[in-house]
């Protein structure tokens, strides 16, 4: 009984401890969350004396994946995002990030090419202005233009399930997810 | 014109640390979302190159350092900055330690009060005494021999100068005390 107060605040402070044990520090979730994509106009991959910007993908609900020839994890959710691109619910465009344009072709040749398009981030740039800090990162953006879903790392057949995919349909239909 | 592009070429020069010292001591109020646990400063992360870069341009640009940092946060949130603000998500964090130390301050200070070690000056009433002395005379307990030979030992240490009159009183009323305590059991 002496000792009640001591051994509740241990168990508090193991509880705290606990819950960190099992969180991912490398999650920093993104200020963009619900607001405007950035604006850029970025050469395209495919056609260098073409640009894209997100403006012309108002009024449709998109992906946006940057990747990179030299990422590891990119390989890994690549046939994620070859099968999602064959199953055609959801357009998905890149964003190659600090990459050479020779080698992410190299790449997009070997590997398949799940996009509609790619636009190339030489510099980093954009990536930046998108709180990038290691690629692959996905956002998910709606009809009006804003990011409403951030996946930080590869794409999961968990996420692209359970989160993904349900807010691409509600979102396009018009209904909040 | 050749006069005042050697003024030019010599202020250049000596502007270019000016520069680095400030983009320095900026990043380092930076966190690299990279390498979590080092600066901007500090990190060897391509993306800290990259970030660097960023706030040597805008520096450049004339922007001040307050703008700058608006410009990590909008993008990587108040992550980026080593040094949390102060806003009610982060109250726990600036203050909680606080607490805890005055909370653990006011725990110590009840302890102490309450525990009996602070009655342990008050000395025994001439009938504890008495009873003492009964108890080391008729209780046959080895736990009582135990006490009957300390206080043999107290008494010798006292008579042979080892022990001086106050520490005697105060060892025997602590023995008379426990001796006491221990038969009430």
């Amino acid at each position: 009984m002496k000792f009640a107060v001591p051994l509740i605040l241990f168990a508090v402070l193991v509880g705290f401890l606990g819950v960190g044990l099992w969180r991912d520090p490398h999650l920093v979730p993104s200020p963009l969350m619900d607001r405007q994509a950035p604006e850029f106009h970025l050469v395209r991959l495919d056609e260098p004396n073409l640009s894209f910007s997100p403006r012309e993908m108002l009024g449709k609900v998109w992906l946006f994946n940057t990747w990179a020839s030299w990422c590891v994890s990119c390989r890994e959710e690549h046939p994620l995002l070859e099968a999602l691109s064959k199953a055609d619910v959801v357009p998905i465009y890149g964003l190659n990030y600090k990459d050479k344009r020779d080698d992410a072709l190299n790449w997009l040749n070997k590997m398949g090419n799940p996009y509609v398009l790619n636009v190339q981030d030489t510099n980093g740039r954009v990536g930046i202005d998108y709180g990038v800090y290691g690629v692959p990162e996905t956002y998910l953006i709606d009809k009006a233009g804003v990011i409403r879903y951030k996946q930080i790392g590869p794409l999961t057949l968990k996420a692209l399930e359970e989160t993904i995919l349900p807010m691409v349909r509600k979102l396009n239909i018009g209904l909040q997810p | 014109m050749n006069a005042l592009l050697l003024l030019a070429m010599l202020f250049q020069p000596a502007r270019a640390p000016d520069l680095d010292q400030r983009v320095m001591t900026l990043s380092e109020q930076f966190r690299c979302l990279v390498c979590q646990n080092e600066t901007i400063a500090d990190s060897h992360a391509d993306l800290a190159d990259d970030l660097r870069q960023q706030i040597r341009e805008q520096m450049i640009a004339g922007r001040s350092d307050a703008q700058i940092s608006t410009f990590l946060t909008d993008r990587y949130g108040d992550f980026v900055l080593y040094r949390p603000r102060v806003t009610p998500k982060t109250y726990a964090l600036w203050f909680g330690p606080f607490l805890l130390l005055g909370g653990g301050l006011y725990w110590l200070y009840l302890f102490t009060k309450h525990s009996p070690s602070s009655s342990k000056l008050r000395t025994l009433s001439a009938e504890e005494h008495r009873r003492a002395a009964e108890l080391l005379r008729i209780v046959a307990d080895p736990n009582v021999a135990v006490y009957r030979d300390q206080f043999a030992e107290l008494e010798s240490d006292f008579r042979a100068g080892l022990v001086v009159r106050a520490q005697y009183d105060r060892d025997r009323d602590e023995l008379e005390r426990r001796l006491i305590e221990d038969c009430r059991e």
